[in-house]
């Protein structure tokens, strides 16, 4: 008795505590797909998912977001069918999964673009910004810490730049410290570190001496989105789809897809389908980059 | 018939006894186990090499998936727990001991019914919905009021901890209140106080016990609460130096970062470690405030 209680306890803690509650379950004669992984592209995710489901009726496509890094931790723990990743899996994590498959890799898929952008607070007067002056504001050790060391004067007197930052499960987040922050800089503490792209958004849209970074499909009138330049002086882009693809927009990134390698064969399909015409035209509906030849005239 | 009777209370008795003494010790099971997990699973990193328990007790940099430097201080996180706890306090401790105190000597009938269901529903109000609330109520009006820049700081989860806290405090000091024998108000009315004499000077000595453990276990409330503070504190990596900072609490960083932090990892174990951190505090919170009551007791 006392076996069993405590065998019975410690899976019902573990069950809680980790925070798993995904499993494979394929209810009736549907099949189900589990996706799971970055906040960037919940969104796209969601709108594929139910775009598919008028395609493929019997396949239903669970979305859930929570960032790169559980996605890519649900696929090396086999929790899930596709991880949805803004960020490239880490050489540690790749060898973690094959490990894991016995040797078989999880199969990366290039869905499309985000162009990372920077938004600030609309009543803020600064339009370009250029990477070295983004790394002095977030690395540890940056000097930047006031809109003035930056030469913008701010028409409300307060000067302290709110840094609005992601948690560290976040794709962004990485992807952000690799391209700006430094390889091996870290963070500046004291940064905002929100729980999802949509909080950096709405926490520049109210706080005007805020800036804050997030993938440009959520971009709302609230705030306005600043033009990047790799360094100061040179000229700055603005992110779109034409600067993504030719890649003139130095902050742009891949969104991908990792296919566990026991998916069900239905997972190949969908990512399949992502990437014929009805899928990328979803892409731009959602406000991201698709892949190239699904580009729209103009922009090629 | 009184055979089978005699039968069925001598099984039955034994069997329901049983039942009843399984469902106690089930209690010491479920908190054995639980700390033996969180142990097991947080106890190996004392003694690898990369993790210091003098840099994790007293340093702010909390760095756990750097790619250069790794640095696991909780110093920052710590300060953020109290210092949202400590507003909490300061908020819920005035109010809720004043809501005891007029739902148990001052109010009578229909309205006291009415008051103590009010404030029993505040508790059953789920903490997520605190934490909507300071993020879309509270950020922008303490923005508005304080011409601060940002809203989602200390005094907000401060605030929600206080909201969240004060139904405890109220219904144990109300029974503390209660507890007070009328011998004693009846033996000072007829010594000619008033009512606030009464209160002031007898009530609340005689009651002072149950009143700390009331506070005491709003404390353990306001430690241990999780989903409110991560949404409501800004989430920021810093020694708060004023309830206009944001800052980041213990609870909230296991939140937002076991989903990632794969099994085994030094990362994944650390964050148990913060959760033994975690358990120490309100232990030691829960330990005091049992003491205080026992202290009652014997009185």
């Amino acid at each position: 008795m006392k076996r069993i209680s405590t065998i019975a306890l410690t899976t019902f803690a573990a069950a809680g505590l980790l925070m798993t509650g995904c499993d494979k379950k394929s209810g009736g004669k549907g099949i189900s797909l589990q996706n799971v992984g970055s906040d960037t592209m919940v969104n796209l995710a969601q709108a594929w998912a139910e775009a598919y489901h008028g395609v493929k009726p019997e396949v239903a496509v669970e979305v859930l977001g929570g960032g790169s890094g559980t996605g890519i931790t649900r696929l090396i723990d086999g929790t899930c069918d596709i991880a949805n990743s803004s960020r490239k899996l880490e050489k540690e994590e790749e060898e973690k999964a094959t490990a894991k498959y016995g040797g078989k890799h999880p199969i990366e898929h290039v869905v499309g673009f985000d162009a990372l952008a920077i938004y600030v607070h609309p009543s803020n007067p600064i339009t370009e910004i250029s990477i070295e002056q983004l790394s002095e504001i977030y690395k540890e050790g940056g000097k930047f810490a006031k809109w003035s060391d930056l030469g913008v004067t701010m028409p409300a007197g307060q000067d302290e730049i709110v840094r609005a930052s992601r948690q560290s499960n976040s794709g962004t987040y990485h992807y952000f410290r690799e391209a700006v922050v430094g390889k091996k800089a870290d963070f500046k503490k004291g940064s905002r570190d929100m729980n999802g792209s949509k909080e950096v958004v709405d926490l520049v849209s109210t706080t005007p001496t805020a800036i804050g970074f997030s993938g440009i499909g959520y971009k709302t009138d609230k705030v306005k989105v600043v033009k990047v330049s790799k360094k100061t002086g040179e000229p700055s882009v603005a992110p779109s789809i034409k600067t993504t693809l030719d890649k003139t927009y130095p902050i742009a990134r891949p969104m991908f897809m990792y296919v566990s390698p026991t998916a069900k064969p239905e997972a190949e399909e969908y990512i399949k389908w992502l990437l014929t015409a009805p899928g990328q035209k979803i892409v731009i509906e959602s406000g991201y980059v698709p892949l190239p030849e699904f580009a729209p005239k103009d922009a090629q | 018939m009184t055979g089978s009777r005699s039968k069925f209370s001598t099984y039955g008795e034994k069997a329901i006894e049983l039942l009843i003494r399984m469902c106690g010790m089930s209690a010491i099971f479920f908190v054995f186990a639980i700390f033996f997990f969180v142990f097991r699973e947080g106890a190996p990193i004392l003694a690898s090499k990369e993790f210091g328990l003098g840099e994790f007790l007293t340093s702010t940099d909390w760095y756990p998936t750097s790619m250069s430097n790794v640095r696991f201080g909780t110093l920052a996180l710590l300060m953020g727990t109290l210092s949202v706890t400590g507003v909490a306090m300061l908020i819920a401790v005035p109010f809720g001991l004043g809501a005891a105190i007029f739902i148990s000597e001052f109010c009578t009938g229909k309205l006291r019914e009415i008051l103590k269901i009010i404030i029993e529903l505040l508790a059953a109000i789920p903490s997520i919905v605190w934490g909507f609330i300071g993020l879309t109520v509270m950020n922008p009006l303490i923005q508005k009021v304080f011409h601060v820049p940002v809203g989602l700081n200390v005094l907000n989860a401060g605030i929600l901890l206080a909201l969240m806290g004060i139904p405890v405090i109220v219904s144990v000091g109300e029974d503390a209140l209660k507890a007070v024998p009328d011998s004693y108000r009846e033996g000072a009315l007829a010594l000619g106080a008033t009512r606030w004499q009464i209160t002031w000077r007898v009530l609340l000595p005689a009651a002072k016990n149950g009143l700390l453990a009331a506070v005491l276990l709003g404390v353990g409330r306001a430690v241990g609460e999780t989903m409110a503070v991560l949404m409501a504190t800004g989430h920021s990596v810093q020694v708060p130096h004023s309830v206009f900072d944001s800052c980041r609490t213990l609870t909230a960083t296991i939140a937002a970062e076991l989903g990632e932090a794969s099994e085994g990892s030094p990362h994944y174990r650390v964050l148990f470690l913060i959760g033994i951190l975690l358990f120490t505090i309100t232990f030691i919170v829960n330990l005091t405030a049992d003491l205080v009551v026992k202290g009652i007791r014997k009185k």
